[in-house]
């Protein structure tokens, strides 16, 4: 056994886990017609390499990325293309994004695909073709798995995160239960890749026989599969490498900064597939669950509508009002079911009235400290609502607002039913948009004054011109003009040069812009960090 | 709508009412030790606090019936009640609620806003005020052979007059924590003043009896997850850590540490006041601090200062300070290498 750590707070929510494990997998059908997203990945999308009209097979790609963070798109099945326009997705910003729409032609017939013999190739080569077939990560964060897998320098410990510790959700024990020798040899490339000295694989205890699954399927592979305490968010990454290794990233950082590399168990199985089989993420497992007649998990191809899925899940009941999806603690909220799976769609919950009651009004915060007595990062959810309240963003920032993950556990103890996670949202977006102008309005000062040094050098060389014309003229003047007009020529020169002079610290940055400048970098990558990745 | 979709669902209402739930126990000891007054202070007191309560909501314009029935005025009201002596004349009685939840509660801005406890501000205005209705408690039952009926109890609370050839001192006495002082004053040693019949098993430890149900009451409250333990431990021991410093030094001038903590207010003020979350010091270093502080200031009131308990005012002076404990203490956050004080 190992020695388990804890992390401070956290809570249990009802798992209602029951209602949708008891089914195996279900193979859902390909749908007739497919909308993918071009941004189902955290960075910049991926740029359209189809048009309306085009013909695209099963596998081929049909977005490519844009940028270092960035992941490609696949075509989830052959067909034709229909559009490429904005449309809505599944996105708490309910903005809409750049999508590929596919009617299938029923074939489902697989563009060229093959597998990589990644004991032989080099690790870049593998990390290659793990991007291009879009692998990211599956645990919420979407994170793109070949970034991730860069990792220079040794590593001690690879977690593969599969403590599933949202309510509802079930995708990710009926993987391991059903498929658990698949994910051990994705488990295995990773092992390849990164040479880690021990791997762990740390699931909830409320998943017994996904854990016996696992520990059957890791037997002499060197991976040790560990039973951790069901308490939410165990699945949070930070907290699940505390539980696994007593580390902790540090604030603002990167798990591979305390030697650790942390990935989604559906992540591991997606990196199995396409290493071994070539195949690109085009599908994933999906939990269909709340209210719901037969709920369950269903193998889905990315762009399935909703509907659909809930079709198979015996349809939604009459009173469900509206849609989650995700769990029922960081889940994006969703109005009705018109849209598509992406590949951060690990579950959709229909949700009701008498399911998920809406939260009581609030009233005035007590400082009972329910709230920072659960919070698993240690943060005083009631000190930042207040200063939040009031407007002061530099004491939220200094009380340590961006170190919240967004669990949402303060919401859900607060005895005054005050909507904390929306207040660090608010918060956040509120701080990362200063910072953004304060940058905006640093550069349109150093513009500015640019500008004014180049008008200020051609005013003076206009005049050393004006001054070199006149003497020339001057040669037929009388002395006295000639001296009188010299003077002034000296004194232009004069003024000139005094201009010239005058210091130019905007040519180079001066080290305290620099380190402004520096420091609304590393802000904003901290905020970027705190959306987190959620098993 | 956003996340998270689901909540615990405990109001502010169901927690304020569960503390008032383990506050009954004491309260019917207390019956039992010194008769029905009691409930009938509680009574008084809980009726002027919604009445004054409801009009404050009014005049600033709240919704009167969420804020009425999140149940925190009437545990202020309880524990304005439970500190004064049980048959207090009604006037007594409505002027501390109305200071409490007037000027303590709603000057400050209503629930969750003030800085100090409103039931121990009406405790204090009532001390300063009116010292002698504030010091003078009935005798327990078992120790009086003139002890009223509930109707002549209730006539005197209400009309301030008591049956004939019956004076107030016949029913009064100094509580064991007044006499102990006044006593040591008179130069009888602690063993010698512990020999009367006010610290005998079943006189002087009705009370102590009534404490150890608070002390129960706080235990649920603990297992309820409503309050945690460092307040009500630093409490109790800042004030057996000084008692004990004293009687060690000098047993006859100094009683033992034990009977500080069953006297007086120290079981309600340890667990029931101290731990009233708006006006309590809110990180767990702060809460230890604070709790040591009011057990330490309690037994300096208790010794040295002109009353006869000292709970009210070190609650107070405390309160002062949480802004300043809160600041200082801050947890150090996952991730980060080590406290830091936020406030600067
Ligand atoms: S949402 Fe943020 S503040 Fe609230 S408990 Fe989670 S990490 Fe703490
Ligand atoms: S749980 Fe709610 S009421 Fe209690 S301290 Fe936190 S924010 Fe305030």
């Amino acid at each position: 056994m190992r020695t388990l750590h804890t992390f401070h707070g956290g809570i249990h929510p009802p798992e209602h886990k029951s209602e949708s494990n008891g089914r195996p997998i279900a193979q859902a059908p390909v749908p007739r017609h497919l909308v993918v997203s071009l941004r189902q990945h955290m960075g910049a999308p991926a740029k359209p390499l189809v048009q309306p009209g085009d013909k695209v097979l099963k596998g081929q790609l049909i977005g490519e990325p844009a940028g270092f963070i960035s992941a490609a798109v696949h075509a989830p099945t052959s067909g034709t293309v229909t559009a490429v326009e904005p449309m809505t997705v599944p996105h708490s910003s309910g903005l809409p994004d750049l999508c590929v729409a596919i009617e299938a032609d029923g074939e489902d017939r697989w563009a060229e695909h093959s597998p990589i013999d990644y004991k032989s190739a080099s690790p870049q080569a593998v990390l290659d073709h793990i991007r291009d077939r879009g692998v990211v990560g599956l645990g919420g964060a979407v994170f793109p798995t070949h970034i991730k897998l860069q990792v220079n320098g040794k590593l001690e410990t690879l977690v593969i995160n599969a403590a599933e510790c949202e309510p509802w959700i079930t995708s990710d024990d009926l993987l391991m239960r059903e498929r658990a020798d698949e994910i051990v040899k994705g488990i295995e490339v990773l092992q390849h890749l990164l040479q880690p000295a021990e791997t762990l694989v740390g699931i909830e205890d409320n998943k017994p026989e996904a854990i016996a699954a696992m520990a059957r399927a890791a037997e002499g592979k060197g991976i040790d599969v560990v039973a951790v305490p069901t308490l939410y968010p165990t699945g949070g990454e930070k907290q699940l490498i505390k539980i696994l290794t007593g580390k902790e990233v540090p604030s603002g950082g990167r798990p591979y900064q305390i030697g650790v590399v942390c990935t989604n168990v559906a992540t591991v199985y997606s990196v199995h597939r396409a290493v071994n089989l070539g195949e690109p993420m085009i599908s994933r497992i999906v939990t269909v669950t709340g209210n719901v007649r037969q709920p369950g998990n269903f193998e889905a191809r990315i762009g399935t509508p909703v509907d659909e899925l809930l079709q198979l899940a015996g349809g939604a009941l009459p009173d469900t009002s509206r849609y989650i999806m995700g769990g029922p603690m960081m889940g994006t909220p969703l109005p009705n079911s018109g849209y598509h799976v992406q590949k951060a769609s690990n579950c959709f919950i229909a949700a009701s009235d008498s399911l998920f009651p809406p939260e009581p009004p609030a009233m005035p915060c007590t400082r009972c400290t329910h709230c920072a007595e659960a919070c698993p990062v240690n943060l005083r959810p009631y000190e930042l609502q207040w200063f939040i309240r009031g407007k002061n963003f530099d004491k939220a920032r200094a009380y340590n607002v961006f170190d919240c993950i967004e669990c949402g556990c303060c919401s859900y103890v607060c005895s005054s039913n005050i909507p904390l996670v929306q207040y660090f949202r608010y918060a956040k977006s509120e701080l990362m948009e200063r910072d953004r102008e304060k940058r905006a309005a640093e550069m349109a000062r150093q513009r500015s004054e640019m500008k004014q040094q180049r008008l200020e050098r051609e005013k003076a060389e206009k005049a050393a011109k004006h001054a070199a014309a006149a003497a020339a003229a001057a040669k037929s003047e009388t002395a006295e003009d000639k001296a009188a007009k010299q003077a002034a020529i000296a004194a232009a020169v004069e003024r000139a040069k005094a201009k010239k002079a005058e210091p130019q610290n905007t040519e180079n940055l001066s080290p305290a812009v620099q380190a402004e400048i520096a420091a609304v970098e590393e802000r904003r990558t901290k905020s970027g960090e705190a959306v987190n990745e959620e098993a | 709508m956003s996340s998270p979709h689901i909540f615990e669902g405990h109001g502010v209402g169901q927690t304020m009412f569960r503390v008032m739930a383990a506050l009954v126990p004491g309260i019917i000891v207390y019956v039992i030790a010194f008769g029905p007054s009691i409930l009938v202070s509680l009574a008084i007191a809980s009726i002027t606090a919604v009445a004054v309560e409801a009009l404050m909501l009014k005049i600033r314009d709240y919704p009167v019936k969420p804020f009425v029935f999140d149940g925190s005025v009437l545990l202020t009201a309880w524990l304005l009640a439970l500190s004064i002596p049980p048959m207090s004349p009604w006037w007594l009685i409505v002027t501390g609620t109305v200071i409490a939840v007037v000027f303590a509660k709603h000057l400050y801005g209503g629930l969750g806003n003030n800085l100090f406890n409103p039931a121990m501000v009406g405790f204090a205005a009532l001390m300063i005020s009116f010292p002698a209705y504030m010091t003078h408690w009935p005798a327990p039952m078992a120790l009086t052979s003139a002890h009223l009926g509930f109707a002549d109890q209730l006539s005197y609370m209400l009309t301030g007059s008591l049956p004939a050839g019956m004076d107030v001192d016949a029913i009064n006495m100094a509580t064991p924590l007044d006499t102990l002082k006044t006593q040591l004053h008179l130069h009888h040693t602690v063993s010698e003043v512990l020999r009367m019949p006010i610290y005998d098993v079943i006189g002087g430890k009705g009370t102590v009896w009534i404490a150890v149900m608070y002390l129960l009451g706080g235990i649920y409250l603990w297992r309820a997850r409503i309050i945690t333990l460092h307040i009500p431990l630093a409490f109790l021991g800042g004030l057996f850590l000084m008692a004990a410093f004293f009687y060690l030094k000098d047993a006859d001038h100094y009683v033992a540490p034990w009977f500080h903590l069953v006297t007086g207010g120290t079981m309600l003020g340890a667990f029931f006041i101290a731990t009233d979350p708006v006006t309590a010091a809110s990180t767990p270093k702060g809460k230890i601090i604070f709790g040591l502080g009011i057990g330490a200031l309690t037994y300096v009131v208790r010794v040295l200062g002109g009353y006869p308990d000292g709970v009210a005012f070190s609650v107070l002076i405390m309160n002062a300070f949480v802004p300043l404990i809160d600041a200082y203490t801050q947890p150090r956050v996952f991730g980060h290498v080590k406290q830091e004080e936020a406030s600067r």
